[in-house]
């Protein structure tokens, strides 16, 4: 039966994609470009920094991660930063459904569609809103719950209980050599993340080694290297456009070598949607598997003010290299992070570190009682 | 996975057919499916508010067409509605009458400016100008140094000092006049809205270049954030429009839609690809159906793209064409479409496929099966499958190492499949006729009926632009010819068939 099917669908497919070729190929033949690049002028010389020629190809050109982060001195640091100080000057939105609840005398539908748009403007998503709303309303109901004060404190709880899970610490293995592989797509802050936690892994004590696995991106390694200085790791990096598994592999048995503790993996950014980029990934996890390797955590980052799609990508990443943790990135903006309910609740994939300014001491362990009390403060 | 709307729709509306026009309660429960659509879209909640207040007004009491099923109706209300917001106008750039020309990036760290301003650098050089990128992102670690890896791939100088990024940009506009560049790229840190003084550093920038262009660079996923990053940037840059980058992923990018209701500022620019030709002047009409979630059949053809050879394509359309797709085209169009990745997940992105077909699992090594069953074949059978008598199927079974039953069935497939495709060959062929000569077919066995509803259809989609297709113009393809399609797609599989057709070409990358 199966292969009836396939045949088709694929018969189906073919007359799509065979028309639209067609079509396409009929419609527009009179705005092909004239050759630009043949007629194109050599360059001035005259201020161009003249690199080598890149090694990379065309294809391969840069998805920028515009990570940024504090440079040079770091700020005194009075002890580690907690999310509601850095959330702080963002809060507002929550704050203002807050108010409107809290100004009515009971429980109306108006409170509930306020309930219903602070969510959703903090990104938690449409269908994520709707169970919480649904497990809220019935807990009023089973409690009899009447004041709006009742109402909100119930919600704040709902919350937390959403996101509670037992463990969210970052974990070694006992035996081998132990990787962290950072993955995500471009430009959530993976080369920053692993900068300010290898930071902070090495004022724990830990001998840490860098594997700048994003060969993809002009110049990635060298931004990784500029970290790698600042703590004192080992830095492992290949060629540009150079094969990412190699690297790892590399990093794995240069710290394995060294006695290192811990090797934190860079990938490239990439989309989950392409799929011979999602399998490069899964080749460089099995090579990071490889003895002495293991692969105690993969790492997902995620950018806060990531809309509906970060669902996606957490799922696609999931199914790709089985991520164990979700890095929460850029929460110092106005964004509020919502789609890691999301995440949590689809996927039961735990947030493990936030990212909360851009001094290399602003990444710090998620708090889910934070995290809610901060969306709530007033 | 996102059912699309017109999915969803027909549900609604099945019981309201024999009905004249619709009534409130109606459009509410529709304008329901829509606010989803567009949340999930990550559509700013207040704009998808506004929207909707004005859908409502428009669909209440609309007369049905005959045409058109009501579900059809509403969809194309709120596409011209999501139109109308996006702004037909496609960007020109106008050059400063006294060069250079400076175009500024700003935007939030991780959108993709650096990337862009590379891209940039490219497209103006194509259009022969002489553009000159200034790297004034000296915060971020290597930032500058990407600058000038992305300029030689482009072929673009790039300016940059270790002072401060004020006096980078001015420093580099003097460098630009100095070499007679004529447009000048700034490249930007990246900020988050709320830190005053990085915001009051690309104000001074901006104060100190005189930009003729600001352009915001949003990522194509970022969610409800982007309203209050429009407007904060807004505020103190006055933007003159959006570039919106990683659109070659699945987000909707409901954010275009957002920040042009909220600032007035299009899209100007896209960035669809890694590769540094995959940038273009932004056609925000096609927007529309991907923030409606009906977009998935373009992430298909993207895919289609980039995998599939050109000059094998063009051969299963001419096979088509003539009428002639025989299990040899079959066979290449098979190794085609496996390297676009999972049959399933292909499947999955394919418009009006029946929920029973898109859960179906499917296995690759199905694929590899009837791979292995045609392979088995002489050049001749596959050409003339009418050919294979008992003694071939044996042999071709034993060949492939299947059952003849397993052969049959196949054979008995491809001929339903070569029925059903009749009416599109039709249509091409109508298609090709019409350039060719007017009114004449382009050959091949061509049914009369479905020809002529094929050439109404094009010419339609033609004269409307083609995406206005998509929204179930009235011209639509003769049901009867195209019946046996429906069978295997289900009434949404005429859909896909037409949107495929009518989809304007991503092809803004042609250049």
């Amino acid at each position: 039966m199966t292969l009836v099917v396939v045949v088709v669908l694929l018969a189906v497919f073919v007359m799509v994609v065979g028309g639209a070729v067609l079509v396409r190929s009929r419609r527009y033949p009179e705005l092909e470009p004239p050759d630009i690049e043949a007629a194109a002028e050599p360059l001035l010389a005259a201020d161009h920094d003249r690199l080598p020629p890149p090694v990379v190809t065309p294809e391969e050109a840069a998805a920028v991660e515009a990570e940024a982060l504090g440079l040079p001195e770091p700020p005194p640091a009075p002890g580690r930063p907690r999310i509601r100080d850095r959330l702080g000057k963002a809060r507002g939105l929550i704050t203002g459904y807050v108010g409107s609840v809290l100004s009515r005398s009971s429980i109306d539908d108006s409170s509930w569609d306020d309930i219903e748009e602070a969510l959703i403007r903090a990104d938690v998503g449409v269908a994520t809103t709707g169970t919480l709303i649904d497990n809220l309303r019935q807990r009023v109901k089973s409690d009899s719950l009447d004041t709006p004060e009742q109402l909100l404190s119930a919600l704040r709880d709902q919350l937390k209980a959403d996101l509670a899970v037992e463990d969210r610490r970052l974990h070694l293995a006992e035996t081998g050599t132990n990787v962290w592989l950072f993955v995500g797509v471009n430009g959530v802050g993976k080369t920053t993340t692993i900068g300010k936690l290898g930071l902070r892994r090495a004022a724990e004590g830990n001998r840490v080694v860098m594997a700048a696995g994003d060969t993809f991106r002009a110049a990635a390694a060298e931004q990784l290297q500029t970290w790698a200085e600042r703590v004192g790791a080992d830095l492992v990096r290949g060629a540009e456009g150079g094969d990412p598994g190699a690297v790892v592999f590399d990093a794995v048995q240069r710290a394995a070598a060294r006695g290192a503790d811990l090797v934190l993996a860079d990938t490239a950014g990439r989309l989950h949607t392409k799929v011979n980029l999602m399998e490069e990934l899964r080749k460089v996890h099995r090579v990071a598997q490889r003895e002495p390797g293991v692969v105690s955590e993969v790492l997902l980052v995620i950018d806060a003010t990531t809309g509906q799609n970060g669902l996606t990508q957490a799922r696609e990443f999931a199914e790709a290299v089985g991520v164990t943790g979700v890095v929460l990135t850029k929460l110092d903006g106005t964004a509020k992070g919502g789609i890691v309910l999301a995440i949590q609740a689809e996927l039961g994939i735990p947030v493990k570190l936030v990212g909360v300014g851009e001094g290399p001491e602003d990444l710090i362990d998620f708090d889910p009682d934070e995290f809610v009390d901060a969306l709530f403060a007033a | 996975m996102f059912e699309s709307l017109s999915e969803r729709f027909e549900g609604i509306f099945a019981r309201l057919r024999s009905r004249g026009a619709l009534s409130e309660a109606d459009v509410d429960e529709v304008l329901r499916e829509i606010r989803l659509a567009l949340l999930e879209a990550d559509v700013n909640f207040k704009v998808v508010r506004d929207l909707l207040t004005r859908i409502r007004e428009r669909c209440i009491g609309l007369e049905l067409s005959k045409s058109l099923s009501p579900g059809q109706q509403v969809i194309k209300t709120v596409h011209e509605e999501l139109i109308g917001i996006l702004g037909g106008q496609t960007l020109r750039i106008t050059y400063a009458s006294k060069p250079p020309t400076v175009i500024l990036l700003a935007g939030l760290q991780g959108a993709g400016k650096t990337t862009v301003a590379g891209k940039l650098g490219r497209w103006f050089r194509q259009a022969g100008r002489q553009p000159l990128l200034a790297g004034a992102d000296l915060q971020r670690p290597a930032a500058v140094e990407q600058l000038r890896v992305l300029g030689a791939q482009a072929g673009v100088p790039v300016f940059s000092q270790p002072t401060d990024p004020v006096a980078v940009a001015v420093a580099a506009r003097a460098e630009a006049e100095r070499l007679g560049r004529d447009v000048l790229i700034v490249d930007t840190a990246g900020r988050v809205t709320v830190d005053a003084d990085l915001m009051d550093e690309v104000r001074r920038i901006s104060e100190a270049v005189r930009p003729d262009y600001t352009f915001l660079v949003v990522d194509a996923m970022i969610g409800q954030e982007s309203v209050t990053t429009a407007e904060a940037f807004h505020a103190t840059l006055a933007l003159d429009g959006v570039i919106l980058t990683k659109l070659d992923g699945d987000a909707r990018g409901g954010a275009a839609l957002s920040i042009k209701e909220v600032v007035g500022r299009p899209v100007a620019f896209a960035s669809i690809g890694e590769k540094q030709e995959d940038f273009d002047v932004f056609h925000p009409d096609r927007m529309a159906s991907r923030i409606l979630g009906m977009g998935d059949v373009l992430t298909l053809i993207e895919k289609a793209e980039q995998n599939y050879d050109q000059e094998v394509a063009e051969r299963a359309a001419a096979a088509l064409q003539q009428g002639r797709f025989t299990l040899e085209d079959f066979l290449e169009q098979l190794q085609q479409v496996k390297k676009m990745g999972p049959l399933q997940s292909i499947l999955g992105m394919m418009p009006g496929m029946p929920k029973e077909l898109k859960n179906a699992n499917i296995e690759d090594s199905e694929v590899a099966r009837v791979e292995a069953i045609i392979r088995s074949m002489t050049p001749t059978e596959r050409r003339e499958p009418d050919l294979i008598n008992g003694s071939r199927r044996l042999r071709i079974a034993q060949g492939s190492g299947t059952d003849t039953k397993d052969v049959n069935q196949l054979l008995k497939q491809f001929k339903e499949m070569q029925k059903m495709m009749q009416p599109l060959m039709a249509v091409t062929g109508g298609r090709v006729g019409k350039g060719k000569k007017k009114g004449g077919r382009g050959g091949g066995r061509v049914t009369p009926k479905g020809a002529i509803a094929g050439m109404r259809e094009l010419r339609k989609m033609q004269a409307m632009g083609g995406m206005e297709g998509l929204t179930g113009s009235d011209g639509k393809l003769d049901p009867e010819a195209l019946s046996g399609l429906a069978g295997a797609g289900g009434p949404g599989g005429l859909d896909s068939i037409r949107e495929s057709l009518g989809l304007p070409s991503p092809g803004q990358r042609g250049r």
